[in-house]
Order: C-alpha cells, then structure tokens, then sequence
C-alpha cells in the first residue's frame, strides 16, 4: 500500500542509487516501469518512494547507455506497456556497482558505528 | 549524443500506461475505478513536468551545455587578457596571412583562365634547345595550319606599338596584332559588334579593330555607337568593328587596347627564317598535348628539310597555355605558399603551448572538477569548445588581416607587371578561397583542442589532485613543449634561411656588373609618325635634332639614342656570319642594337679598343659596326677584332659591317641572365620609328623628365613619347628585380614572424620551466649555490634547446633550399654565410630570449621560494 502521505517515513535517494535499484530490479526479468516502481517501493518496505517522473528518466538514461532494453508488449492483465530487461552490459555494471555500493556502506558503517581504523574525535 | 532516442509522444504513451497498470493495482486493492484513476494520477506527480524534462534532457540539453562551455570558455579568455590577445593575435596572422597566398596561388594556378575550356588551349612555338619558346615565321604558320590534324584551330600573335591620333595630339598605344580565328580560337566574344570576319586577315585586307573593354569605356566613354567608328592609327583610318568582354585578358599581350588582324605583313615578316608570331591553337578533342607536339615537330621537321634551313635545330613545342602565363610565377607562389603553410604551423604550435602552458596551471582546477563529478568527457568537451573558441575568434580575425594583405599585395605588384598578371583581377574572397580558410580554421581548432588533450591524458586526469603540482606530468610537460620549441625553432631556420638566400640573390641581383653607370640618366620612348619622316634623311635629321635639343637643356652632359635600353631583353636579335670565315649554317646568334654616336658613352659604357661611332657614320658611309667583350672572346677569341667583319641579312639584303670598336659588356638582357654577344650599329645608317632617347644629366634624373617631353614636343607635337622614367627606375621595375624582391620581401615578411614566434615560444617554455622549477633553485640557492650556477642552470636548457631546433633547421634548409634553387641568383643552395648568419641570429635572439628567466631565476629567494609550497 503506498504511503506518500507522510512523506518523513521515507529516505530520500542517494545520488546513483536509483540506477543501481532499477538494474536489481530487472535481475528477475522484464518488467515495465509501474511494475519496478512497485517493486521497489515495496521491496524496500515502503522506505523509497520513487517519483514516477524521475523513474522515467533515469530508464531512459539506462537505456541510452545500454544497460537496458525496452520494447513495447502487453502486462498480465492485458494492457500495452513497455518492458525493460537487462542487457548483458547492464548485468555487468549491476555486478560492479552492487560491489561499490557494499564497499561504501561497510566503510560508512565501520566509521559511524566506530570500528577498527578510525578515530573518534 | 544527437540520436533521437524516442519520441515525446512514446514517453507520453507510457505514462498513460503507468496510470491505467496503477489505476489496475489500485482497483485490485478495493477502490473504485474513478478513485482508483485519480490516486494513480495524484500518485504518479506531475507527468507534464515528466514529460517536459524528458523533452529538454534530450534536445535542449546539450545546447545548454555549449552555451554553458563557451561562456566559460570566453570567460576564461577574458580573465587573461595577455594571454587571449596573444594567442589571437598569432593565429590570426598565422592564418590570415596563409588565406591571402593562397588567394593568389588559387587565382594564378587554380583558377582556370577566362576562355572556353581552358586546358584545351595550347601555346604553340618554335623551340631551340637553348630557347623553348621561340617564335613562330608566318609562312611556317601557315603550313603548320594547314598540315596539322591535332588542332581544332591554330592561330598566331604578336605585339605591336601604334600611334594614335587624339584631341591633344599623337599617343603611343599597346596594340596587338592577331590571326582571324584568335578569339574564336580563345572562344571569346566580343560584347558590342562582331570578331573578325573570314579573309580579313589575308594580305591586304581592311583596317579594322577590335577594343579592348578598358579602351572603351576610358578612350570612348562607353558609348555602344562606337562600332563602325574610324579612329587613326599611325595616320591610317582604322574602322573599330567591336567591343572584347571585360573578363577578357591575354596575359602575354599585357594591357593592349587595339586588336588588329595580321594583314599587313612587313618584308621581314614575309621570311621564313624571320620568328615574330606566337602560336595559339585549341586542341582536338581527345588529342593529347604528348601527340600533338610529336605532330607538330614532324611538321616542322619536313619544312625545314623542304626548304633547307639551316642554322637554328628548331622543333616545335606545345605547352598548356595555362602554364606558359603562370610560368614565372609558379616557383615564386609554391615557395610562398610554403612559407605561409610554416608560419600557420608555427602559429598553431605557438598558441597550442599556450594554451597547453595554461591547460597546466589549470590541472587543480581540472582534478577538482573531475572529482566532483563532471565525466572526463565532459572535461573533454569543454577543452574543445576552448580550442574551437579561440580557432573561431582567430579565423574570423584572419580573415580580416587575409583582406587587407590581399589588397597591400596587389598594389606591391607594379602596374607594368599587373598587365602580364591577369590573374592578380581574381584575387579575393571568392568560394576557393572560403573553403579554404574552413579548412584552415578547422585545423586549427583541431589541433588547439588536442594539445591540451596530449597534456591532460584521462587517467592524468584521474591521479591529477593527488599529484600535486609536480611529478611526473611536469616532465612530461617538460618533454613535449621542449619538442615544440624544437620544432618551432627548426622552421624559423628554414623559413630565415630561405629568406636569407632570396635575400641576397636580390642583393647579388642588383649588383650584377652593368658595363655601365645607371644613376643620373633620364630616358624616353618616342614614336616616330612614319608618314612625317618618310626617307632616312628626314628621320636622322630627326634623330640630330633630338639629341641636339636634349644636350642643350640645362644640367645635361650628354645625349644617345638607342633602340631599345640596357637591361631589358635579350630580344631584337640578328643572326651573324664572320666575313673571312668558312660558314656551314651555324647560327650566331646575338642581340642587335641600334644606337646614335654619343650612346655609349653617355651611358659611361667603357671602350676597350678602336672608337665609338661618330655623326659621320650615317647611310653615306660603308656599315660600321662596335661589338662587345662577350662577342669578341666568342668569336674572336685571340684575335684583334677591330678590322675585321660580320656579315647579317639587315632587311632581307645581305650586309657587310666592319668592326671600329670593342666595348666593355653592357648589360643589355636582364639582370639574372647571362650577357649575350652584342654588337650595335649605328642608328644613322638603319633609320627607325621607334627609338628611345637617354640623358645623362648633372642632377637628380628624375627632374629633367618632365622638360624632355616638353621639348621633345616642341620639336615635333606629334611624336609619341612615352615610358618617361629614370634608368634606376627602369632596372627596379624589370621582371626579374621585381620578381626577386617581391619574394625576398615575403619570405623575409615571413622569415621575421617566425623569428619573433619561435623566440617567443623559446621564452614561454624556459620561463615556464623556471617557473616549475622555483622550488628545486630554492633549495640549491639555499644550500649554497651560486647565482652564476644558477644562470648556467637556465641557460644550458636554453642553450641545448636552441642548438637542437638549429641543426635541425640548417638540415631542413639545405633540403627547401635545393627545393626553390630555380628561384635563386648568384647564390648556392648551400650559401655558408647565409647558414652562418642565420644560425648567429637566431642563437643570439634564443639566448636573449632566455636569459630573462634565467635572470629571474637567479634573483629567486631560497626562503620565499620554499615557503610557497
């Protein structure tokens, strides 16, 4: 169920993320934008709220870079939409950047909970 | 990046598709379908703004990206005003001066001549080994005409003078005489009545004439009703038939305003050993210039077996007459146009440092940008927008200065050489030259956005905010300008020496041994009415009269009348035989002149032996004749030539002159040629219209010129003079003079750019390396080091920069140098001086351009120099 109405439950999206959502998104197959918008807000437990708009756009950009195809088909329940897949290119760079973004949040998470190598000041 | 990736209506289709999926999920969920549309819309936001940035992120984007890149781009060409005026300023000269040769390059080589197919015309003449181009006899015109097969057509020309009655008087004018089918042999029209008519041009044919465009509109204001006007020329009616196009120009024929069918053929022009006319003749389709001129030579052959001629080995040669107008100038203009083509690199390889000096500085700023984000393409784009910006302004600035030079060039070009330039009319801005200043400027925007790229290498860009200032790029950056300074230095060599050779073959060519002293003598052409001076009494009493009139004005020591001047032509030529001698045919050929008793030694010529002629020498007397040094060693080498004769066919009759003198060479042919055997005869035993008087005066030539013609006119209103001018002035103007200080001053033009760019280059790259290296000379100087070590230190870079670039560059010289030898006179290739000099020069300008880093560097304060790290 979505919940914008109180929009301080949600987590704004880091810069980059969005990208590296939808291209997990897909891992599983096709799927058109409602669906991935869906998925994510759902698989996040309703944390990212992704503007519609936004989503739009970022697809098209991934898909300007290749990560992505699309092609028009018909959903589930019957109705035209186009579907997204991964290409080989985008499988790559979800690899990569699923490794960057792991490496990032252990070092933020190593800093903020004060683990080995850093100081407190 | 321009690919259109999809339409806005498919991107609005699928927000449609979006609603109507969640406006699904929402009624699965229990809402009904009007709430369920609604939420699905309030949920999706704003899809019109979806929808607008979509549009603008694709076509709008990158728009907004270049206008940002070249705000920033001339925002940082305005906050370094030196820097951007600079590199402007060079590469506007660079490439304006490029545009403009190549403007007359295009309009003397590329652009065709202003006939119908123009590579089909041929010029077509007698050739001697000695002289490819030699004139044509009119009987050996005729059968050449008729015999050929590999003509569409064949005619002939030649130049001629005439004297044409006006309001004022009698008027020397250019005239040319031409076969029938010239114009249409050209394929040229006349605008205004007719060409000539078949049969006009056969022996006695009528007096009729064409005019040039410019004859018209200045001697007849222009007016249409001039057809089928009679006009006097040399007191004969003259029916004027037609009007030339004013694009019409025939080089070899200079500025002639008269064009007259050849019907009237002197007693010499009737022989066929007398060469006189030039051939032009229009090319068969698919007939080769190789088979025509093998044609023609078998022609040629056979006539002269069937009328046994001997003496001259002629054949015949047929040469596009595209090349036979552009000939003297080819050489000039490629040498040029290479000059032109060194200095554009040296100003692009200048500009490019620069900018690559300045990409430098920049690198911090570059790594911080790079890390906040901006992609190394996107850093790439905007070192390009900078390159293109500065190739912009640049071109746009060259094409001004190509302008002007365009305009200062052809008024260099002296009006009497202008008329054997036709081409000089079609120098401009025309779509040639347009594309070619495209071309330039491309160039040069290519080559200012790759050097910063060479410099700042992406991974460079990378590793660029750790580095620091130094490290390796330094030394990289070390490398590469050094190389440029190299290479920049090495052109200046060439482009100095080249102009260093043109130079003193100028020098040289102007200090050839005249045989005679050229200041202080005043000259004048004079045409002769020969309806007034009829027998050969009338005309040397005329000649009496005039030498008589001109010795009488106050400040004149002398007098002499010649056929033609010195240091004009080796033309006006006369077969001779040694009388005495056994002849087998040979041909001895040597210029002939005609001169008065006091010529030579008005001209202060230096008599060797015997005597210069005397008022006695005249008609009553048997021919005399004085000779020079050239001719006495050729013919009689160890011999006392006074006494003895030669023998020539003066008019058709066979005639006996007995040598009185030997005189010193006079240098009658042009200056970079070689003197010719000359002998002179006494103007009082050939009469001639046409002559021209020298004055030897005590004052400045020029002064008296204006009282010559006066009194020259008070002899005789009817006497044609023209030409008036001073015998410096007359050697200044000739072909060869011109030819070799026009190029010497552009090449030197030239040479001087590149001095002043390749020094500055030296500069920017050694004060830039002492600008790298202020913290290294501060830790010296504070361990110890002398201020004397410290020059050494600058100045040993200096010193091994400029000795490389030298090397080079004397080796490149001696390869162009070899390249434009054609161009050169009385000086080798390999001239040491010149080499020597030039190398000195620049050395001298590279230490002073260098000493001044040096001498800041030594002024470095170890403490000051330490703490700015």
């Amino acid at each position: 169920m979505p919940s914008q109405t109180n929009p301080d439950d949600r987590v704004t999206l880091l810069q980059g993320t969005l990208d590296l959502l939808i291209l997990k998104t897909l891992v599983l197959g096709a799927c058109h934008g409602q669906g991935i918008a869906r998925s994510i807000l759902r698989q996040s437990e309703e944390a990212f709220f992704v503007d519609h708009g936004s989503l739009y756009l970022a697809l098209q950009r991934l898909e300007d870079k290749k990560w992505i195809s699309a092609k028009w088909g018909v959903s589930e329940n019957n109705r035209k939409a186009r579907f997204y897949s991964l290409t080989a290119k985008g499988r790559q760079q979800l690899a990569e950047k699923t490794n960057e973004w792991q490496r990032l949040t252990r070092a933020m998470g190593l800093i903020l909970n004060g683990g080995p190598g850093t100081e407190e000041v | 990046m321009f690919r259109r990736r999809r339409s806005a209506d498919d991107f609005a289709e699928e927000i449609k598709s979006h609603i109507e999926h969640e406006t699904d999920d929402l009624q699965r969920e229990g809402l009904n379908e009007e709430q369920a549309r609604r939420r699905a819309k309030v949920e999706f936001g704003n899809a019109q703004a979806a929808r607008e940035r979509f549009y603008l992120k694709d076509c709008i984007a990158w728009i907004n990206n270049l206008l940002r890149d070249l705000q920033f781009a001339i925002r940082q060409l305005a906050r370094r005003p030196g820097f951007a005026s600079i590199a402007l300023l060079v590469l506007a000269l660079g490439i304006g001066t490029s545009v403009a040769i190549f403007a007359f390059v295009d309009a003397a080589l590329l652009e065709p001549l202003p006939y119908a197919h123009p590579d089909r015309v041929m010029s077509v003449s007698e050739s001697d080994t000695s002289l490819p181009g030699w004139p044509l006899s009119y009987p050996d015109f005729l059968d050449w005409q008729a015999q050929n097969k590999s003509f569409s057509s064949l005619d002939i020309y030649t130049g001629s003078g005439y004297l044409l009655r006006t309001a004022t008087g009698a008027e020397p004018v250019h005239g040319e005489r031409v076969s029938g089918g010239f114009f249409h042999t050209l394929g040229v029209r006349p605008i205004l009545g007719r060409d000539f008519n078949p049969g006009e041009d056969q022996p006695g044919g009528p007096n009729v004439t064409l005019l040039s465009y410019d004859a018209w509109v200045h001697r007849y204001g222009a007016q249409p009703d001039v057809v089928g006007r009679t006009i006097d020329l040399d007191n004969k009616p003259y029916t004027i038939i037609g009007v030339l196009p004013q694009s019409f120009t025939f080089a070899l024929s200079g500025d002639a305003e008269f064009w007259v069918p050849i019907n009237n053929l002197s007693s010499h022009e009737h022989s066929r050993t007398f060469y006189a006319f030039f051939g032009i003749a229009r090319l068969r389709d698919g007939v080769t210039v190789q088979s025509a001129q093998s044609e023609i030579r078998g022609i040629s052959q056979r006539l002269q077996q069937q009328y046994a001629i001997t003496g001259h080995d002629l054949t015949a040669s047929v040469t596009p007459f595209s090349e036979v107008v552009t000939g003297d100038v080819r050489p000039i203009l490629l040498t040029l146009l290479g000059g032109a083509g060194l200095l554009l690199l040296i100003a692009c390889i200048n500009v490019g440092s620069l900018v690559l000096v300045r990409a430098e500085n920049r690198r911090r700023e570059i790594a911080v940008r790079g890390a906040l984000g901006a992609s190394p393409a996107r850093l790439i784009k905007q070192f390009v927008t900078e390159g293109l910006v500065l190739a912009l302004l640049g071109s746009v600035t060259g094409i001004f200065i190509a302008a002007a030079l365009m305009r200062l060039l052809v008024h260099l070009v002296p009006k009497n050489m202008a008329a054997g330039m036709p081409f000089l009319n079609g120098v401009g801005l025309n779509a040639h030259t347009a594309a070619f200043t495209v071309a330039v400027a491309l160039l040069a925007a290519l080559l200012l956005a790759v050097t910063p790229m060479l410099r700042l290498s992406l991974r460079q860009l990378r590793i660029g905010l750790t580095d620091g200032d130094r490290g390796a790029a330094g030394q990289l950056w070390r490398r590469l300008g050094a190389n440029l300074v190299i290479f920049e230095l090495a052109i200046a060599v060439m482009l100095l020496a080249g102009a260093g050779l043109l130079g003193r073959s100028f020098y040289r060519l102007l200090h050839v041994p005249l045989g005679f002293e050229p200041s202080h003598l005043a000259t004048a052409d004079v045409s002769v009415p020969g309806s007034m001076y009829a027998t050969s009494e009338q005309i040397v009493e005329l000649y009496r009269e005039v030498v008589r009139r001109a010795t009488s004005l106050p400040g004149v020591e002398s007098a002499g009348i010649t056929s033609r001047l010195p240091v004009q032509c080796d033309c006006n030529t006369d077969g001779i035989r040694i009388v005495g001698r056994p002849y087998h045919g040979e041909h001895n050929e040597v210029d002939e002149r005609h001169i008065s008793a006091n010529y030579l030694s008005t001209l202060k010529a230096t008599l060797r032996r015997g005597r210069f002629f005397t008022e006695a020498d005249d008609t009553s007397k048997p021919g005399v004749a004085v000779i020079n040094q050239t001719l006495a060693q050729k013919y009689f080498p160890g011999q006392d030539p006074i006494g003895q004769s030669i023998a020539n066919d003066e008019g058709g009759i066979p005639s006996v002159w007995q040598i009185v003198g030997v005189v010193d060479d006079v240098r009658e042919g042009p200056l970079d040629a070689p003197v010719a055997p000359t002998e002179y005869f006494p103007m009082n035993q050939i009469g001639e219209h046409s002559f021209t008087l020298a004055v030897r005066t005590s004052q400045q030539a020029s002064t008296l010129l204006p009282e010559l013609v006066s009194t020259l006119h008070q002899i005789n209103p009817d006497l044609g003079i023209s030409n008036e001018t001073t015998m410096i002035e007359k050697i200044d103007t000739t072909q060869a003079a011109l030819l070799h200080r026009f190029s010497a001053w552009l090449v030197g033009g030239f040479a001087a750019m590149a001095l002043i760019l390749g020094v500055v280059g030296l500069y920017g790259v050694i004060s830039y390396s002492v600008g790298q290296r202020t913290r290294e000379i501060g830790v010296r100087m504070a361990l110890g080091a002398q201020r004397g070590t410290v020059y050494s230190l600058v100045m040993r870079q200096a010193a091994w920069l400029t000795l490389t670039g030298l090397s080079i560059g004397l080796l490149c010289s001696l390869a162009t140098s070899m390249l434009m030898r054609s161009l050169l006179f009385g000086v080798q290739a390999w001239d040491a001086a010149t080499l020597i000099c030039v190398s000195l020069l620049l050395g001298l300008a590279s230490l002073a351009a260098s000493f001044l880093p040096a001498h800041r560097a030594a002024k470095v304060n170890p403490v000051e120099a330490l703490r700015a790290e």
